[in-house]
């Protein structure tokens, strides 16, 4: 604009520029993107072709890891613990969380409270105190054994013993944690028009009805976003695995994500632990893809 | 019309009858554990049945904090509140200065670095967590707490994508006055954005706390000598049954560990609630 009275910039009237100065603000995300990520996935990538530990240089193998991981039968085994943990999981949790936050939706007088408490486990639940409890609340002589005798049902199962109950004590834990799905549910819910629902009562809809053609529909964008989500951290969780079963028994509740862990820093295969993380990325990107793609079939927007 | 009231009663009572005892059967599990903190240890399992102790006791807090291998809980909360709070300082102030970049310059190759931004609330720690490892090995930097903070300093996806949604919703009038006024862009940064969108400074100092306080899997593979561990890490330790089993001090150190993150949710649920509301955050 006032190019013909500036042909000079000082320095200062440079940075003031906007095409500099945005480069400038966004510049530590840049370099943290570049430093953090980019470049170690790319090392990540090219460590999967060679064979590695710590202490040697890597030495390049091809293709070697990813067809030695379908004959590792420890590694097709947590992949397919991992995807019946996921299988379970996320739709149980998300349809927890979306009968909570449609009896939340009522506003009452207690409504903070509900959803205080409903909340709370998905803040504390990834931490490993929960773990700790989760582990101690479900052994053989624990609380859970405890109150189902109080009221008259088989009090000596071993949770964490058998490969189902243990993996169920996971998936409760899971389930557990739907708080804060609930509230993003609980936001959708509200952005539904009151309207709608009067004009379909006025048509003689029950709620059945009202449910099926009118929340679950609206609710569609908010289940894609949620499952998306959750379906990501499924797949990457670690911790339940790690401190309350210890994969055990036989392996049947061992993570994808903690096996990974210990290729690559216990037994000290950094190209297999790379190769693996690759393997999952791209099997958790295509599986997110293929939602996306599936979306216009069953998600709803509004024009 | 009486009988319209009556069954209006009815289904509210219903109603509450029922969120409440569902609310209970939620909350129970941490009551139990909160409550058993306070037994004497072996009433832990002997009465486990029980929510409230028999004798009333403090004993576990003090034979929990002395922790294990000469090293008192003192030591790992200073650790954890040192990981956490530092890397909250970083993490919020620099989404907050990348945000205000997105928003409100344009610049060559915007689109590109968003995307970037976008991709990486997306991808999984684990794809870059042994490169991380040999970078910050090579740095010298493992059995420190360098690699669990350093990184945050760079801006955290989540936190610029919430800073980015709160700036846009500020009025570009004010912008553009303080511009004539004679403010730079980054003097808008300071004066006018930045008090402005405290909101979400709160919403992202809050959830990168609690991210941080319940980290584990980064403070297992980077921290190597027990005086450094964090409460998280220290807390499996002391729970392995190689360092004793006294589950009434494991129970009342794994009360206290929450307790940071009870005060957080007690004081800042409305921020909270309105970061997963506006974001999706996961909680």
């Amino acid at each position: 604009m006032k190019k013909q009275n500036t042909p000079k910039k000082t320095f200062g009237q440079r940075l003031n520029q906007e095409g500099v100065a945005g480069y400038i603000l966004v510049l530590p995300f840049i370099f943290g993107f570049l430093a953090f990520t980019a470049i170690p996935m790319a090392m990540s990538l090219g460590f999967s072709f060679t064979e590695y530990n710590i202490l040697e240089t890597p030495e390049f193998i091809g293709f070697e890891n990813y067809i030695d991981m379908f004959q590792d039968p420890k590694f097709v085994n947590t992949f397919l613990v991992t995807i019946r943990y996921v299988i379970f999981s996320v739709p149980l949790r998300l349809l927890m969380a979306l009968m909570i936050a449609m009896l939340l939706v009522k506003s009452t007088k207690l409504s903070g409270f509900y959803r205080a408490v409903f909340y709370l486990p998905s803040i504390i639940g990834s931490s490993v105190a929960v773990a700790v409890l989760w582990k101690k609340m479900f052994e053989s002589n624990g609380v859970i054994n405890g109150l189902l005798g109080l009221v008259g049902l088989p009090d000596d199962t071993a949770w964490l013993g058998g490969e189902k109950t243990a993996m169920f004590t996971l998936i409760v834990l899971a389930v557990w944690q739907f708080g804060s799905s609930m509230l993003i549910f609980l936001a959708g819910l509200k952005q539904i028009p009151v309207s709608l629902y009067e004009a379909a009562t006025v048509d003689g809809a029950n709620g059945v009805k009202k449910f099926f053609k009118i929340t679950l529909p609206l609710l569609t964008p908010t289940i894609f976003f949620n499952l998306i989500n959750q379906l990501i951290s499924g797949f990457m969780a670690f911790t339940q695995s790690y401190v309350i079963t210890q994969g055990k028994p036989r392996e049947s509740t061992l993570f994808y994500s903690v096996y990974l862990y210990q290729n690559s820093f216990t037994y000290g295969k950094l190209g297999y632990g790379c190769a693996m993380a690759w393997f999952m990325t791209i099997f958790v990107g295509l599986l997110t893809l293929l939602i996306f793609k599936t979306q216009n079939k069953w998600v709803y927007y509004e024009s | 019309m009486k009988s319209y009231k009556t069954k209006k009663i009815v289904v509210n009572t219903v109603y509450h009858i029922f969120t409440f005892v569902l609310a209970l059967v939620m909350i129970y599990p941490v009551v139990w554990m909160v409550m058993s903190s306070f037994k004497e240890t072996e009433d832990v399992i002997r009465t486990a049945t029980d929510l409230i102790p028999d004798h009333f006791t403090l004993e576990n807090y003090v034979t929990g904090w002395k922790g294990f291998a000469g090293i008192g809980f003192g030591t790992f909360f200073k650790n954890s509140f040192i990981i956490a709070g530092v890397g909250t300082i970083g993490a919020v102030l620099s989404s907050a200065v990348v945000a205000y970049g997105f928003a409100r310059c344009n610049f060559k190759g915007k689109g590109f670095w968003f995307s970037c931004m976008l991709l990486s609330m997306m991808l999984p720690f684990q794809i870059i967590m042994i490169p991380q490892y040999i970078l910050f090995n090579n740095l010298g930097w493992v059995g420190t707490f360098l690699p669990l903070i350093v990184p945050a300093f760079f801006g955290g996806a989540f936190f610029i994508f919430l800073n980015i949604q709160f700036i846009k919703g500020i009025p570009m009038d004010l912008d553009e006055a303080a511009k004539i006024d004679g403010c730079s862009i980054y003097g808008i940064f300071v004066r006018i954005i930045l008090p402005l969108i405290k909101p979400s400074l709160v919403t992202s100092a809050i959830f990168s706390f609690m991210w941080k306080w319940d980290d584990f899997l980064a403070s297992l593979i980077y921290l190597t000598n027990p005086l450094t561990y964090p409460v998280s890490y220290a807390l499996k330790m002391f729970s392995d049954p190689s360092s004793g089993s006294d589950w009434g001090a494991i129970f009342a150190m794994a009360t206290l560990s929450l307790l940071p993150i009870f005060f957080i949710f007690l004081t800042m649920q409305k921020y909270l609630v309105e970061g997963i509301a506006s974001t999706g955050m996961k909680g």
